[in-house]
Formats: structure tokens, C-alpha cells, sequence
């Protein structure tokens, strides 16, 4: 049967489809829905873990154990499996291991658009790259006959294009693999001898591979116009079909590496010139110019930033469409926090206390933009608490009293122990504040490890973060409530100024959590409010003011009272 | 048939998921190729959201570029002056007249613009602007907002009322059809 299918969801559905039976996976936007929707099968044991070191590690464990598996995660994610990733490619497998991967270009919801493609070439795995939904299904499933057929890890490469876009495909039912039995084999301990002779079979898999690729259907070449010859691979795809239609003829690259090399001559034989169009980074391009072909490529397409097809017509030198605009100055439309989030009052409590804030990745990264602008910086999961610790390192007591770092619960457990560890056990007088809202929020509310719930939302193991933080060393550990600013404000002034280091857990639930009961909207005094715009300091989109008094938007008030905190005269209420 | 281009725009939250759907399901059961393409994540915490729906013969490019949309729905007066420059100059915006201040504005580090409405008709595009939050409270929930606007957008297609109501049945729960079908007939300016 045709259907409209998101992309993510195709990546599920040809898992299944190819018999999965475990994925282990850590959220991340554009790749989360692909273990969501994977979860929707019965016949598919599906996980969150830790990370995504984890989840890769997991994944090759069933791999070992004889079952299709699979794990996800969004590029950034990648460079947290990488460890894993080199020596799971040395080692080989058991039954077919895919990895999914999702890159960002135009970084939507992320940190940097770094290419993944550099991950397949270095650690020398297969990778198919998808350009829509029926690619997505067909592609995952030939990666497992791929990984199975070379003994290697393939990868599925995403981006958020192929990713969020929905585009028809079909169907078909899931087909049952049998059980690899699992046999002893002394080769696979990774040490000396083996690892030498694992990395043989590794560059002779690569070759047999590059052979494989000048015939597979994965590449393909659509004759049009021998005037220009486009070599491209995903979205970019469609973007020159979309500009060029049949005035080009099209070298379409759905394993991106290891790379052809005749296909590749004889494609840019057949047409006068040829133009290499891909996101980011250089890849098909320099292999061109190994073989000696003459391209243009990044000469005339940018490196930064995802690609439309205006962007190709403007490279191309050819002509917009016509567009109608006003003359108004549109004000931006940031994401902000939503009204009743319990970070607001944390990051309120912050900025009157003037500290270093080193921030960390997730909904509360928000809690850098005005007006509540307390957040210096962040780098990448975990970074809040050893970047920390190393900054009071270098500032000594001037930087312990006045730095704190900022880390949410799912992203704690991600990365956060091993640098609260590093400050308990190296002794900075570090203060990191957990800020847990008991669920992976940013990403689209995914269980973790600290909410009692597993991917499905059954009973789980609950980890125990006040005993957690004591047993790595932290004396001082505590517990506030974020919607008492007072007992916020309390709490970060004698944890700065404490001879020791210190954990304060800022405990509240995500208020968009399914469930979660609100309370009223408030409503404003009249009479009382003298629009001095007091309330208006936490940043809450429900508030504004007009006339000169503060009005509540009643769709979106949760009854949270931050804001009645923030009023000398009594004019919020209930 | 040529590929024909609609971008629906609003604050994240708003509902424009039902709407793309609504559009995608209808537009395949019509026999066509359709894309539709939106972005999830950061962008969805009240942030300005687009979704891209293509349907034709053949669709490629997942997105919509400026000056390509044939329709721009919006949820939102502000959202439908942000993206006026992907309309085609012979496009047609079919929008709420609500307006939701933006953080900026909240905190007084800007203006939100006055008379936009006007201001894009001047441009010589088209403006369907109507009152959807008033409809779908008379629907009997402010969530209907994105039905009200798809019942506003049917007029301009010829596929029939059946089939649009169709669509809702089959993507609607049980509990909120009714609701919807009002919604939609309120938009559609029949009710």
C-alpha cells in the first residue's frame, strides 16, 4: 500500500521490514523518531540508553548475540560513539549491525554541521545515504544484507531533510531472519596479533567493497542533457533535479562511501562538465579530483549551511523567481522557555547572582537569550561539569564562588557523572546544578534513566541522583524547588560561598509532560498593577503589557506563580 | 500537473501538524505525488514554524523556496509577513488575523508592526485574512484554529466537501470529529 511516510519512520519501517530485532538508541533531533517509531513493533526490542556510546556498544552486543540490531543518534551523537565505532569496524559481527545517523545542515537544533561522511571514510564502514522516504526504507534494509555480506557495521546516513520530510512509499511485511548462533572465536579480542590482522581484513573488505559499488543499484545514473553531468548524493539530489530536470544528466550517489572509481570516469566521460553538488563538506568532489576528473564544486557551492534550490540557481548564475516583500522590519520569533517552565526561575536566580554560568545542552540552553541572558556558554554534552571544574582550576577562588554549572537530568546521565566525578575527586569547589525536569524535553519528552520509565513508558530502573552525587564524594548535595525563587536564590548563595563542593538538584517536572496537571491562569489585579513591568524580568510569554497594565494570555498560563514572586504589589493571583 | 507549492506558518504549538497532515492525506488519496517537509526540535518551543507541503506529478526538492508558494496558510498575522517573500506574486495567503507577540516585542526590544494586512495586499498579492480563533471557539475549542483555516484554504481547491470531510474522519479521534467537521464548515464560511 502507497502512504506518506516521514523519513525517520521509513528508516524504522525497513529495519523492521529487514527482521530487526534490538535497537538501542540516545535521542537527538533530526534521528529521535527512528527508535520511536521502531518502538511501535512489538516484534523489535527497542531501548534509550545512556548515550550513545552505549547504545552503539548495546547494538553490537545482539549483533554478537546472533539478532539484526540497530542504534541511532544525531551526528554529534556519532562523535560520542565514535570509540567503539574504529574497533567494532576491525572486529566484524555476528548478525547484520546498522547505524543510523543523522546529520544537521543549517544546524535547525544543533551545536555544529559537522559531515558524517568523514566518520564512514576514517573508520573505514560502509555508508548508504538515502535522498527520501522509499530510499530510507529500501536502504535500510539493503544495509543489513550489506553488513551481514561483509561482516561490517553499515551505516544509514540522515539528514534533517530526508529526516523530517514526508514522501510515499511502500510497504511490505517484515521478514524473519533466523538466530546466528554464537560461536567462540579467539580472533575477536582486539589485542596484538588479532588487531594487525583484523585491520588487513578491514582494507581488503574496503577493496572488495569499492569493486562491489561500480555495479550496485545504490549508485545509479540518470541520462538527460550531456551538456552538464551532476554527481550528487541526499537532498542535494533533489534540489538538481528540481532546478535541472532533464537539461542534466545525473551521477546519484547512494553509498557514499567506500566510492566507485569507474563509474565515476565514465559517467564525467559521457558529458561535457561536470558539476559536484553536496552539502557541506568536499567528499565526492575530492574523490573526483583523485581520479583526475575536472569538477566544480565548492569553487561555486558554499560549505556552510543547507542547500535549496534557489541556492543551486544563484550558484549556477541563474535567474530567481520574482518575490513580493514589505517594507516592516519583521521581529525575529526566537523559541523561548514555555510558560511554567521550571528552568525560568533558575536561570531568574542566576542573573541576579552575576555568575559564570557554563550551560550544557538541552531545553535549558534557552536560558541564553534575553531577557533572561544567563548562560556564557556551552560545548557539548557533559561540557558544564569538567569544563567547569577546569575553569576554577585556572580562576581559584575568585571563579569558585561566583561559576556554577548548568546540566539537565538526561544529559547529567549522558555525560555529567564523569566530570562531577573529576570535581569530587580532583577537589575544585565546584557548584553544577542539576536541573531536573524528569524527562529529555528538547528532543521531544524521551524517558531516561532518572524517570523510572522505559521507552515505552513501562516501569524501569530508577537512578537515584541525591545518592548518586553522595556516593561519588559530594557532601553537600540538595534539593530545591524551582518555583520557590527564595529557596532558589537561598540555596545558589550558600552553595557559591560553601568551603567545598556542591550539588544542588532543581526538581520540577517538564510541564508540557503528558499528564502533568495545571493550574489556572492567573489573573491581574487592575486596580493593584502599576505596569512597572516587574514580572516581565522572568521572560514568561504569557505575560506582557499593555495599556500600561500586565495582561495574562489564559491559553498559555499554567498557574506556575513565578511571576506573582516577582510582584511588589500584589496585583498576580489566582 | 505541474508541482504546486503551499507553506503553512505559525508559532510553535499552534497545531499546523493536523493541518500538513490533513493536506498530505487528501492530497495522496487525489492520486498525486506529495512531499511534505517540516522541522522538529529547537524550533518547536514557541519559536516561528514552517511546514512545506509539494504535490504534483513528480515532487523532488522536499522544500519551498522564495517565490515558489502558490498558497501561504498562517497562523499568525507576523508569520505571514515573514514568509510574504516565498509567496509567488500571483499567490494567495489565506490567514488568521490573531496576532502573538514575539519575545522581542514582549520585552519592548521591538515593534510588532501595524497593519500588515493591508501592507501585503499593497504588495498586489492576494489575502484571505479571517478571525479563526473567535471560529474555533465557536467550534467549541481554540485548538481548531488550523481546521478553520483548512476549511478557509478548501474553497480554492476542487476536491468536494465529502472528501475533505473524509479526511478529517480518518485523521481526527472519535471524540473530536464533530468538533472538527464544525471547525471546517465555519472556515469554509458554510455553517
Amino acid at each position: 500500500m502507497k502512504e506518506l511516510m516521514l523519513g525517520n519512520k521509513a528508516v524504522a519501517r525497513g529495519l523492521y521490514e529487514a527482521g530487526c530485532k534490538v535497537i538501542s538508541s540516545y535521542p537527538g533531533t533530526p534521528s529521535t523518531e527512528i527508535t520511536e517509531e521502531a518502538a511501535a513493533y512489538d516484534e523489535i526490542y527497542c531501548e534509550w540508553a545512556p548515550n550513545e556510546k552505549v547504545a552503539l556498544e548495546v547494538a553490537h552486543g545482539a549483533s554478537l548475540g546472533g539478532v539484526r540490531a540497530a542504534c541511532a543518534m544525531k551526528h554529534v551523537g556519532l562523535n560520542v560513539a565514535a570509540d567503539p565505532l574504529f574497533s567494532i569496524s576491525y572486529q566484524g559481527l555476528n548478525a547484520g549491525l546498522v547505524i543510523c545517523v543523522a546529520d544537521d545542515p543549517g544546524m535547525h537544533s544543533s551545536q555544529n554541521e559537522q559531515d558524517s561522511r568523514h566518520y564512514a571514510i576514517a573508520a573505514k564502514v560502509p555508508m548508504l545515504e538515502p535522498a527520501d522516504s522509499a530510499e530510507a526504507l529500501s536502504f535500510a534494509k539493503k544495509a543489513f544484507e550489506l553488513s551481514e555480506q561483509y561482516s561490517t557495521p553499515v551505516f544509514l546516513k540522515m539528514c534533517t531533510r530526508v529526516a523530517h520530510s514526508q514522501s510515499v512509499v511502500e510497504t511490505a511485511p517484515r521478514a524473519e531472519v533466523p538466530q546466528v548462533p554464537y560461536v567462540k572465536d579467539p580472533t575477536k579480542v582486539m589485542m596484538t596479533a588479532n588487531s594487525r590482522n583484523a585491520h588487513v581484513r578491514v582494507e581488503k573488505r574496503t577493496r572488495d567493497l569499492i569493486e562491489w559499488a561500480e555495479t550496485c543499484d545504490l549508485n545509479r545514473v540518470e541520462m538527460g542533457s550531456t551538456e552538464l553531468g551532476i554527481i550528487t548524493d541526499s537532498t542535494s539530489y533533489q534540489y538538481a533535479r528540481e532546478v535541472f530536470g532533464d537539461n542534466a544528466s545525473y551521477l546519484k550517489i547512494g553509498m557514499v562511501y567506500p566510492l566507485p572509481e569507474k563509474l565515476f570516469t565514465d559517467f564525467a566521460s559521457k558529458v561535457s562538465r561536470v558539476v559536484v553538488l553536496e552539502e557541506l563538506d568536499p567528499i565526492l568532489e575530492n574523490h573526483c579530483k583523485m581520479l583526475g576528473i575536472p569538477v566544480s564544486g565548492k569553487d561555486i557551492f558554499p560549505i556552510c549551511g543547507e542547500f535549496s534550490q534557489n541556492l543551486v540557481r544563484s550558484c549556477m548564475g541563474m535567474e530567481q523567481p520574482e518575490t513580493r516583500h514589505i517594507e516592516d522590519v519583521i521581529p525575529v520569533r526566537p523559541p523561548v522557555m514555555c510558560a511554567g517552565c521550571p528552568h525560568r526561575g533558575v536561570f531568574y536566580t542566576l542573573k541576579q547572582h552575576n555568575c559564570m554560568v557554563y550551560g550544557d545542552i538541552g531545553c535549558y540552553t534557552l536560558g541564553a537569550l534575553a531577557p533572561l541572558n544567563s548562560m556564557d556558554l556551552n560545548v557539548c554534552m557533559g561540557a558544564s561539569c569538567s569544563g567547569l571544574h577546569g575553569f576554577n582550576k585556572a580562576m581559584g577562588k575568585e571563579g569558585e564562588q561566583h561559576s556554577v554549572g548548568v546540566i539537565g537530568d538526561s544529559t547529567f546521565i549522558h555525560s555529567g557523572i564523569t566530570g562531577i566525578t573529576d570535581i569530587a575527586y580532583n577537589m575544585s569547589n565546584s557548584t553544577i546544578l542539576i536541573l531536573d525536569n524528569s524527562i529529555t524535553g528538547m528532543t521531544g519528552h524521551q524517558q531516561n534513566p532518572t524517570t523510572g520509565k522505559n521507552l515505552r513508558g513501562d516501569p524501569a530502573g530508577k537512578v537515584d541522583l541525591e545518592a548518586l552525587c553522595r556516593a561519588i564524594g559530594f557532601n553537600r548535595v540538595r534539593v530545591v524547588d524551582p518555583y520557590d525563587l527564595a529557596a532558589v536564590d537561598t540555596a545558589v548563595t550558600e552553595e557559591l560561598a560553601a568551603e567545598e563542593p556542591s550539588i544542588i538538584i532543581s526538581r520540577r517536572p517538564c510541564v508540557m509532560i503528558k499528564g502533568t496537571v495545571h493550574k489556572p491562569a492567573l489573573k491581574v489585579d487592575e486596580s493593584k498593577c502599576v505596569g512597572c513591568k516587574s514580572c516581565m524580568k522572568i521572560g514568561c510569554p504569557a505575560i506582557s503589557v499593555r495599556d500600561k497594565k500586565a495582561r495574562i494570555d489564559t491559553t498559555q498560563c499554567i498557574g506556575c506563580k513565578v511571576c506573582t514572586q516577582m510582584c511588589k504589589f500584589d496585583a498576580l493571583s489566582e | 500537473m505541474s508541482v504546486k507549492n503551499i507553506m503553512i506558518v505559525g508559532v510553535g504549538g499552534q497545531g499546523s501538524l493536523l493541518a500538513s497532515k490533513l493536506l498530505g492525506h487528501i492530497l495522496l488519496q487525489q492520486g498525486y505525488d506529495v512531499k511534505v517537509s517540516e522541522v522538529h526540535g529547537m524550533s518547536q518551543r514557541g519559536g516561528s514554524v514552517v511546514t512545506y507541503v509539494r504535490f504534483g506529478d513528480k515532487v523532488y526538492s522536499p522544500v519551498i523556496d522564495k517565490g515558489e508558494a502558490d498558497f501561504i496558510i498562517s497562523f499568525e498575522q507576523l508569520e505571514a509577513a515573514r514568509y510574504l517573500e516565498y509567496l509567488k506574486p500571483t499567490g494567495r495567503i489565506v490567514t488568521n488575523t490573531q496576532k502573538i507577540e514575539p519575545m522581542p516585542v514582549i520585552i519592548g526590544a521591538a515593534d510588532y508592526p501595524e497593519n500588515l494586512i493591508t501592507k501585503m495586499e499593497a504588495t498586489g498579492i492576494s489575502v484571505d485574512a479571517m478571525d479563526c480563533l473567535t471560529l474555533a471557539q465557536e467550534a467549541g475549542s481554540s485548538k481548531a484554529v488550523n481546521i478553520v483555516l483548512m476549511g478557509r484554504l478548501s474553497k480554492y481547491f476542487d476536491f468536494t466537501v465529502a472528501q475533505w470531510e473524509q479526511a478529517i474522519r480518518d485523521l481526527v479521534p472519535e471524540k473530536f470529529i464533530e468538533l472538527n467537521l464544525k471547525a471546517f464548515a465555519l472556515g469554509r464560511g458554510e455553517s
